[in-house]
């Protein structure tokens, strides 16, 4: 526990250090180097929670304020989520060394990367509710700096300004369903919270919607997803990594931490979540098909991944409340585990875009091709972290999505009635978004790194330095490692499950172990026999003759590389098959007249949720406040006095009917 | 043992029977029976071309087919128990497969041509769309059987509900999944080499010498896989002495080459817009199938 202590410590003092100082090479020196101290030292507690599977005690600092209690404790849990945190960190720590060398702009923010990390790591050891207010607040705003830090961007003030909305809207909803848990206990302590036992269940259900749009909004859940896309390509690569890595997974931390206080789930709750899981996974991976940015698509792939998870935990809640016990462990087990995973491949998939965007100074896919020949590292590494966010085998991604595929099954086979209905949609909806998420990334990887160079930038590029390398070695390392030996990380994953459910051991956890064994065998199988018949292979074609030519074209006399497929000719029979859901906007400029001038064509999809949710909702909202606009006079005692009406207002409210 | 020895050399043979039939139908002699495998060798002892825009990956990709297709076929009960069987080995079956088609795509994205764009594009959305239908099938397997491993749900527990009209459909169903997934007619054409026919025959334009050869090798085995797995719905792999079920699946797949040979004997490919609406409706048969077998349970 101390050590946690030190490490926050040493986050926030190279926070405030990297403010002072003045020179480049100080600020990169303090921030990243404090972001990797500060990591390897606060990963040692939260893995000796996560090995022992012992919850570590809550310790309390002196506080500063009468009524706050700064009390910091770690359960598998916390502890399960800290690990990633950590973990994504220190290795985008490495990174970012490399990677803001000669960025002046980008360093401007540097400071708020430890503070950042450092309120992570708070929000999810935090025991005490006003505190965890503190530092989810601090943390939406080291983000909301870190987004902006190319702010003379118009786009990228657009973004940041819609993710302070997005952020403080979910906040509100926060608010509220901390302070109806305060009004039930008298206290914030987390411990007292989850010991309220009886909560008549409409309340627990309010309860249970605040949670899930408060925290669903910071993890992108459909249809609450919408700031996601704006900010993540926004902000500089290696902060996309660890926003879509770690912190939008302190939402998902949100919802089963607040699924600890409410009790036992009535099973509309898991349905819900199972739907709009499956409603986050399929719509995120067809918009990530469509969109022609790297880090749009990256960002859309993180609702898609979401979705998955929370699809999961749908599964585990539908478990909980039919009593099935096999269903709660591979629900919650698989999206946990997803949780890991994700973090190492899209953090991995951010940083690869990032090298591409430093050599080649373009995000948009169709101007990039062929850059694997230059940049083999990157695109080894890029084409690990696309296969394996696929859920193909042998990778970490099949693991988490097998789990929770065998979840679905047993619940077909077991279960009846609509909790029935929603098993099966489960595996479809899945299956569905892994079919579509091979067609995505096969276009990325297919697109940026084969083929021939489509632009004259993307003809020169070279390979970054070694040092930003190294960290995405070491996460395409752990996607094969995770995927090959299971057994390990699903060790931890049951502790961490264990503290969450009211029963004790579970039988069937041996059988999935089995299992687990079972497809270890199997991928060692594939991947001796795939060594064997390549060196098999080799020695036959190693005699033979081997000639270099150009691609075979039908005898077509001078290709040019403009006659690839594009991005956009790739995915477009699936966007006709989806274009009554997308209802793509296209500008076509047809080449006409006898000597035809250059044609163009643009097409662009806009947000389902935006255009038929926000937008209209937003649009009402201010319709209806119109009158507001006329008290907006600039006078400050004007301000006051309306501040203190309401003060007062809600002071008689609640003496009145105090809930 | 056998289970590895028929995978490993039987394959390319049903190739062959398809190949004859559809000569017999058309009032030719045809190719010899074992003509793949003459193809096979031939291929192997030649050199190879790659493109210059080629990378690694081109290289790698027919041997990475190859082994996840092998590792996919120990998953299934081709003779009573399959060698690798665990709850859930379903969807590491399709996933394999999955890896496979990834695979296929991204080689053919390697060389930069627009025609294998185009083959690679074509895999991607419909195989997008088989998985759906695929998907529900095990699905309803798995509903039926209350199991969920390939071995479990072929050994039909309580005799093989043979006149089950919901059996029937998934038969049809995976009967068409089998067409598509392995590039026969109606879908795609495995004949010719015209670019705006086919879908996977212009994937592997630039592959050529022993790369060709595995890849021939590996579309024959999945087809096999494929074959042996379909059949096994209508008849399931019953007896354990091994020789004679060996026999028996060579048998059966044969019976299934042969219908295969009669359907693109019988059938004009598809244009490319009607396939997606095709897949969708077999996507509709198998979900009337999950009911008709929800239903039978008592939901």
């Amino acid at each position: 526990m101390n050590y946690l202590i030190f490490s926050l410590g040493i986050l926030l003092v190279s926070f405030c250090l990297t403010f002072l100082v003045q020179t480049e090479k100080q600020k990169r020196f303090l921030s990243c180097g404090g972001v990797i101290a500060g990591s390897v030292l606060g990963i040692i507690p939260a893995l000796q929670v996560l090995t022992s599977g012992i919850p570590s005690r809550v310790t309390s600092l002196a506080s500063p304020i009468p009524g706050l209690e700064v009390s910091l404790g770690l359960d598998p849990l916390s502890a399960f989520f800290l690990v990633g945190i950590y973990g994504l960190s220190g290795l985008v720590g490495i990174y970012s060394w490399g990677y803001l060398k000669d960025r002046r702009r980008l360093l401007r923010t540097a400071p708020f990367f430890p503070l950042l990390v450092a309120t992570m790591a708070t929000v999810v050891a935090a025991r005490d509710g006003f505190f965890f207010l503190i530092a989810w607040e601090v943390m939406s705003l080291a983000s909301f700096f870190l987004v902006t830090a190319e702010h003379e961007n118009k786009e990228v003030r657009h973004a940041g300004w819609i993710y302070l909305v997005a952020t403080h809207l979910a906040t509100a909803f926060l608010m509220a369903f901390f302070t109806l848990l305060y009004k039930k206990t008298g206290t914030f302590s987390f411990e007292a919270f989850s010991q309220i036992g009886a909560v008549s269940p409409t309340l627990a259900s309010l309860l249970f919607v605040l949670a899930l749009v408060g925290f669903g909004t910071k993890a992108g859940i459909f249809p609450l997803h919408v700031w996601l896309p704006y900010a993540h390509p926004a902000a500089p690569s290696y902060i996309s990594a660890l926003m879509s890595g770690v912190m939008i997974k302190t939402g998902i931390y949100g919802i089963l931490r607040a699924l600890t206080f409410l009790g036992v789930p009535p099973l509309w709750w898991g349905e819900l979540l199972v739907g709009l899981g499956i409603l986050s996974a399929v719509l995120g991976v067809t918009y990530a098909l469509i969109q022609h940015d790297l880090k749009q698509l990256l960002a859309y792939s993180s609702v898609e991944n979401i979705g998955i998870i929370v699809t999961g935990i749908g599964l585990g809640l539908i478990g909980l409340s039919r009593n099935q016990p096999t269903l709660t462990l591979l629900g919650f087990g698989g999206s946990l585990f997803h949780v890991w995973n994700h973090a190492i491949f899209k953090g991995l998939l951010f940083l690869g875009a990032g090298n591409v965007v430093r050599v080649v100074h373009s995000r948009a896919i169709d101007q990039l091709g062929g850059l694997f020949k230059n940049m083999p590292f990157t695109g080894a590494t890029f084409f690990i972290a696309s296969a394996a966010i696929c859920g193909l085998p042998p990778l970490n991604g099949f693991i988490s999505e097998w789990l929770i595929y065998v979840g679905f099954l047993k619940g077909v086979t077991w279960s009846f009635g609509p909790s029935l209905f929603f098993s099966i949609a489960g595996i479809i909806g899945i299956a569905f978004s892994g079919g579509l998420a091979i067609a995505c990334f096969t276009k990325v990887v297919g697109v940026v790194f084969l083929g021939e160079p489509r632009s004259e930038q993307a003809a020169i590029p070279y390979e970054v330095s070694r040092l930003i390398l190294a960290p995405m070695v070491v996460l395409a390392f752990l996607c094969l490692a995770f995927g090959l030996y299971p057994q390990i990380i699903w060790s931890a994953v049951f502790f961490t499950v264990k503290s969450l459910l009211p029963y004790g051991a579970i039988a069937e956890q041996n059988r999935i172990l089995t299992s687990l064994s079972s497809i270890n065998v199997i991928f060692w199988f594939g991947l001796v026999f795939f060594l064997a018949l390549g060196l098999l292979t080799q020695l036959i074609v190693g005699k033979r003759p081997i000639r270099r030519a150009v691609t075979w074209d039908c005898g077509y006399a001078s290709p040019t590389q403009r006659m690839q497929y594009s991005a956009s000719s790739f995915v477009e029979s699936l966007g006709v098959f989806f274009a009554p859901l997308l209802k793509p906007q296209t500008d076509l400029k047809k080449p006409a007249g006898l000597f035809p001038q250059p044609g163009s064509f643009a097409e662009q999809a806009e947000d389902l949720a935006e255009r038929r949710l926000f937008r209209p909702l937003f649009k009402r909202t201010d319709q209806s406040f119109l009158f507001v606009r006329k008290m907006q006079q600039g006078k400050i005692q004007a301000y006051l006095a309306l501040i203190f009406v309401t003060i007062l207002a809600l002071l008689l409210w609640e003496v009145w009917f105090g809930i | 043992m056998l289970h590895l020895v028929l995978i490993v050399t039987t394959p390319p043979f049903f190739l062959g029977v398809i190949a004859k039939t559809k000569a017999f139908l058309a009032g030719r002699k045809g190719p010899p029976l074992l003509q793949i495998y003459y193809d096979l060798l031939r291929l192997f002892r030649k050199g190879t071309v790659y493109s210059r825009s080629s990378s690694i990956l081109l290289r790698l990709a027919p041997v990475m087919i190859v082994a996840s297709i092998f590792s996919s076929s120990l998953l299934v009960p081709l003779l009573k128990t399959a060698p690798i069987r665990f709850e859930g080995d379903l969807i590491l079956f399709a996933y394999l497969l999955g890896l496979v088609r990834f695979m296929t795509i991204l080689a053919a994205m390697d060389v930069g041509s627009s025609f294998e764009g185009m083959g690679a594009s074509r895999e991607a959305s419909l195989g997008a769309l088989t998985e759906l239908a695929f998907f529900l099938g095990l699905v309803a397997l798995s509903a039926m059987t209350r199991s969920t491993s390939l071995t479990a749900i072929f050994e039909w527990e309580g005799g093989h509900p043979f006149w089950n009209p919901a059996l029937l459909i998934l038969f049809a169903t995976f009967s068409l999944i089998l067409l598509t997934e392995n590039s026969r007619m109606p879908i795609d054409d495995p004949t010719t080499h015209l670019e705006l026919t086919m879908i996977h025959e212009v994937m592997i334009l630039d592959y050529s010498g022993p790369d060709l050869a595995l890849i021939l090798y590996g579309a024959s085995m999945k087809l096999f896989l494929f074959m042996a797995f379909t059949s096994s719905l209508l008849w399931p792999p019953t007896t354990a002495n091994i020789w004679m079920g060996g026999g028996w699946l060579i048998l059966k797949v044969t019976g299934m080459s042969i219908a295969i040979g009669l359907i693109e004997s019988a059938n004009a490919r598809l244009r490319l817009i009607k396939i997606p609406q095709l897949l969708v409706a077999n996507f509709v048969a198998a979900a009337l199938g999950l009911a008709i077998i929800l239903i039978g349970r008592g939901v």
